[in-house]
C-alpha cells in the first residue's frame, strides 16, 4: 500500500516535466526522500526537537546575564529563581548556564566525533572492500581487534593523555574508537559494488584506484553513510557523557552533560533543580536524534519497492539501500562472532 | 561441529592475548603512577618511590618493553602482578570477578529473554498501541545513558522504598552489612538488592533486544515457509513459534556477542553508582590510582567475557540454524 503511495508521489513529481526524461529522476528521488521523511511524525518530531536544542545551545546563553564560569558568592544551593534560573550549586555556579554550556559542548562533540568515525570508516572499508586480499585481511583484522575492547575501556585508560590538551584530543579519540562496525558495513557494500559494471568500465578506461573508490564507490553509498553518521551522534554523545560522568572526558573548568550530571546525581534526591534539566536535556537530545536517523533511514531506503517502480537507472540504488538495511542490521551483529574467520 | 568450534577457540584465545598486551601496553603508556606517590602526605623520598615503583613493576624509568617484558612473564605463569597497593592482582580479581559475573550473567539472560518476548509480540501486533508503546518506551530506554538510567532507578527505589515505609528495595552494597537469621533470611536479602542494579542492565538490554527482534520477526512473517506451515494445518500459534521465532532468533544470537562489550561498558556504572565491589568499579578506582596492572586485570577480564559471548553465539547459531553445522 505503502509502495502504490509512493510510486504516486513519484509519478506527481515527474508530471510536469515528463518531457526531459533523465534529468529529474535525481530531482525527484530527493524530492520522494523530503517527503517519505516529512510524513514520519516521529522524525519530524525528533528534528524540530533537534534544532530547538542547537537554538538553546546557542542562543540560550545569551538570555541569561550569569555564565557557565560565573560564581553567585549570594546565592549556594538556592533553588530556580528569577535571577538564577535552574538555581545553584554548592559552590553558587548558576545551573542554567552550566547546562547550556554543557549541551553545547556535547552536541559540538557529538557531531563532529559522527561525522569523523563515519569518514573514517567509509575510507578503511571501502579500501578493504575494494582491494580484497591481504589489504582486506590485515584491517578486518584490526577492526576484529578493536572491537574485542569496548571503546569505554580504551578511552578511559587513555583519558590521562588528553588531560590539559584541547578538547578536539578527545573528539578524535572518541571517533577513533567508534568507527569499526560502520567500517564491516561498509566493506560489505563495497565488495558488492566492486562487482558493477561502473566500476569494471572506469577500470578498463584505467581509472587510478583511489579515484574509483572516492568517485564511484563512495557516492553510491551515501545514504548508508549519511544515516550512519546522524545515528552515531546519539551514540557518541552518550559515549562522551559517560566518559565525562567518571572525569575521563572533558575537563574542569569546562562542562559537559556528563559533568553536570555528576555533580548533581548526589543530591539528586534533595536539590532536584542540579540533576533534573541536564538529564531531561541529554535524553531528549538522544532520543531526537534517533528519531531523525530512524526516519532518514525509511525515508533512504528505497527497499520498500518504490525504485522498481521509477525506472532502472534507480534499480542499482534501490538493490544498495536494501543490502545496507540488510547490512546494518547483520553486520554489526555478526562482528564479534565472525572475529578473523 | 568439534573442528569449527576448536578454531574459534584458537582464534579466540589469540584476540584475548593481544587485546590484553594492547591494554597493559596503552595503560601503561598513559597513566602515571609516580603521580600517585608524589602526592602523598608526607611526602616519600625520591629513592623509596623509585624503589616501590621497581617493586611493583611500575617504575617510568625502566623502558616500557622491559617493564611489558616483566609483566608478560608473569601472566603467562598466571601471576598478574601486584596492584599499587602491593596486594596480588589475581586475589583482588577472585574477589571482585564473582560480584560482576553475577550482574552480567543475570543481567543479560533476562535482559535478552524479556526484550525477545517483547519483539516477538510488538512484531505480531504491529502497529497496535501496545507496538507504538514498546517501540517508544524502547527508544526513550536507549536514548538513556546507563549512568542516568541507574540514578533515576535510584531515586525510584527510594521512592518505593518512602512508600513502603520500609526498605523494600535497598540499592547500596550487595548485601546488609551485619545480617543475621539464616541462610533464607540472607538469600532473600541479596535478591532484594539484586533488584535494582539489575533493571539498571537489564533494560538496556531488552530494549535494543526487542528492536532487534521486532524487525527479524516482521521479515519472517510474511515468508512463504509459514503460510506452508499454516496450510499443513499447524495452527498459527505453533507455526509462529516453531518455524517463525526460531529463523528469528538467529540474528539474536549474534546480537548477543555484540552486545557483551557494551553491557560491560554498562557495569561499570552501576557497580559504581550502586556501590558493588566489582570489576568495573575496580577499573575506574584503578585508573584514577594509575594501577597499571589492575587495569590490565580488567581488560583481560572483559575480552575473556567478550570472547565468551562470542563463543555462546557460535554454538547459538549453530544450534538454530542447521546451515551452519556443516
Amino acid at each position: 500500500m505503502a509502495a502504490e503511495a509512493e510510486f504516486a508521489v513519484a509519478e506527481g513529481d515527474a508530471g510536469p516535466s515528463a518531457g526531459r526524461a533523465p534529468e529529474p529522476v535525481a530531482l525527484g528521488r530527493g524530492r520522494i526522500v523530503v517527503r517519505r521523511f516529512l510524513r514520519r511524525r516521529s522524525a519530524v518530531a525528533g528534528l524540530v526537537v533537534l534544532v530547538l536544542m542547537f537554538l538553546l545551545a546557542f542562543l540560550g546563553p545569551y538570555l541569561d546575564s550569569w555564565g557557565y564560569k560565573d560564581k553567585d558568592y549570594d546565592a549556594f544551593l538556592t533553588g530556580p529563581s528569577a535571577s538564577h534560573w535552574f538555581g545553584t550549586t554548592q559552590i553558587g555556579s548558576d545551573v542554567y548556564a552550566q547546562t547550556l554550556r554543557g549541551l553545547q559542548k556535547s552536541l559540538v562533540i557529538g557531531l563532529l566525533a559522527a561525522v569523523l568515525s563515519t569518514g573514517m570508516a567509509a575510507v578503511v572499508g571501502a579500501t578493504a572492500g575494494y582491494f580484497g586480499g591481504w589489504t582486506d585481511r590485515v584491517l578486518m583484522w584490526c577492526v576484529d581487534l578493536l572491537l574485542v575492547l569496548p571503546s569505554f575501556l580504551i578511552l578511559a585508560i587513555a583519558s590521562p593523555l588528553f588531560h590539559g590538551r584541547t578538547w578536539l584530543v578527545f573528539v578524535i579519540l572518541l571517533a577513533a574508537f567508534n568507527w569499526m562496525v560502520t567500517a564491516r558495513m561498509v566493506r560489505g557494500l563495497a565488495r558488492s559494488l566492486r562487482e558493477r559494471e561502473f566500476v569494471t568500465a572506469a577500470e578498463v578506461m584505467g581509472v587510478h584506484p583511489l579515484r574509483i573508490i572516492s568517485r564511484h564507490l563512495l557516492p553510491n553509498m551515501a545514504s548508508l553513510l549519511i544515516i550512519d553518521a546522524t545515528l552515531n551522534v546519539g551514540g557518541t554523545i552518550i559515549a562522551e557523557t559517560s566518559l565525562s560522568y567518571f572525569g575521563f572526558g572533558v575537563q574542569p573548568p569546562d562542562v559537559s552533560l556528563g559533568t553536570v550530571i555528576a555533580d548533581g546525581t548526589d543530591s539528586a534526591l534533595t536539590f532536584p533543580w542540579l540533576f533534573y534539566p541536564a538529564g531531561v536535556l541529554l535524553i531528549l537530545t538522544v532520543m531526537a536524534v534517533a528519531f531523525v536517523g530512524d526516519g532518514l533511514r525509511d525515508a533512504m531506503d528505497d527497499a520498500a519497492g518504490t525504485a522498481s517502480a521509477s525506472g532502472p537507472s534507480k534499480g542499482s540504488k534501490a538493490s544498495k539501500a536494501s543490502n545496507a538495511a540488510a547490512a546494518s542490521d547483520g553486520s554489526g551483529a555478526s562482528s564479534v562472532s565472525g572475529a578473523g574467520a | 561441529m568439534g573442528p569449527f568450534l576448536l578454531r574459534r577457540i584458537v582464534n579466540y584465545l589469540v584476540l584475548i592475548a593481544l587485546a590484553t598486551c594492547l591494554g597493559y601496553l596503552l595503560a601503561a603508556a598513559s597513566l602515571n603512577p609516580r603521580e600517585h606517590f608524589a602526592q602523598r602526605q608526607p611526602q616519600p623520598p625520591a629513592a623509596v618511590v623509585d624503589a616501590t615503583l621497581d617493586k611493583l613493576n611500575l617504575n617510568d624509568k625502566t623502558p616500557l618493553p622491559e617493564r611489558f617484558g616483566h609483566w608478560a612473564g608473569g601472566v603467562v605463569t598466571g601471576d598478574l602482578g601486584r596492584t599499587i597497593d602491593d596486594t596480588p592482582v589475581s586475589a583482588e580479581m577472585g574477589r571482585r570477578a564473582g560480584v560482576t559475573l553475577r550482574l552480567v550473567v543475570i543481567g543479560t539472560t533476562t535482559g535478552a529473554l524479556a526484550g525477545v518476548a517483547l519483539g516477538f509480540l510488538s512484531a505480531l501486533r504491529q502497529y497496535r498501541p501496545s507496538d507504538h508503546a514498546v517501540t517508544f518506551l524502547s527508544f526513550l530506554v536507549l536514548s538513556t545513558p546507563v549512568f542516568l538510567l541507574a540514578v533515576l532507578l535510584k531515586i525510584g527505589a527510594v521512592k518505593v522504598n518512602q512508600a513502603a515505609g520500609t526498605t523494600l528495595f535497598p540499592y547500596t552494597n550487595e548485601t546488609t552489612p551485619g545480617l543475621g537469621g539464616g541462610w533464607f533470611h540472607h538469600l532473600t536479602d541479596r535478591a532484594q538488592h539484586l533488584v535494582v542494579p539489575t533493571l539498571s542492565l537489564m533494560l538496556g538490554q531488552a530494549a535494543l533486544f526487542s528492536r532487534y527482534q521486532r524487525s527479524a520477526m516482521l521479515d519472517v512473517l510474511g515468508a512463504d515457509y509459514i503460510r506452508t506451515a499454516r496450510a499443513t494445518g499447524m495452527r498459527r500459534g505453533p507455526a509462529l513459534v516453531k518455524h517463525g521465532l526460531r529463523t528469528a532468533l538467529i540474528p539474536m544470537a549474534t546480537l548477543f556477542a555484540y552486545q557483551m562489550g557494551l553491557l560491560l561498558t554498562g557495569v561499570t556504572f552501576t557497580e559504581k553508582i550502586f556501590g558493588w565491589h566489582g570489576m568495573g568499579e575496580w577499573f575506574v578506582d584503578s585508573i584514577n590510582r594509575a594501577d597499571v596492572n589492575a587495569v590490565a586485570a580488567m581488560v583481560l577480564f572483559t575480552a575473556v567475557l567478550v570472547l565468551i559471548a562470542g563463543l555462546v553465539s557460535d554454538v547459538a547459531h549453530a544450534l538454530l540454524d542447521p546451515r551452519v553445522r556443516v
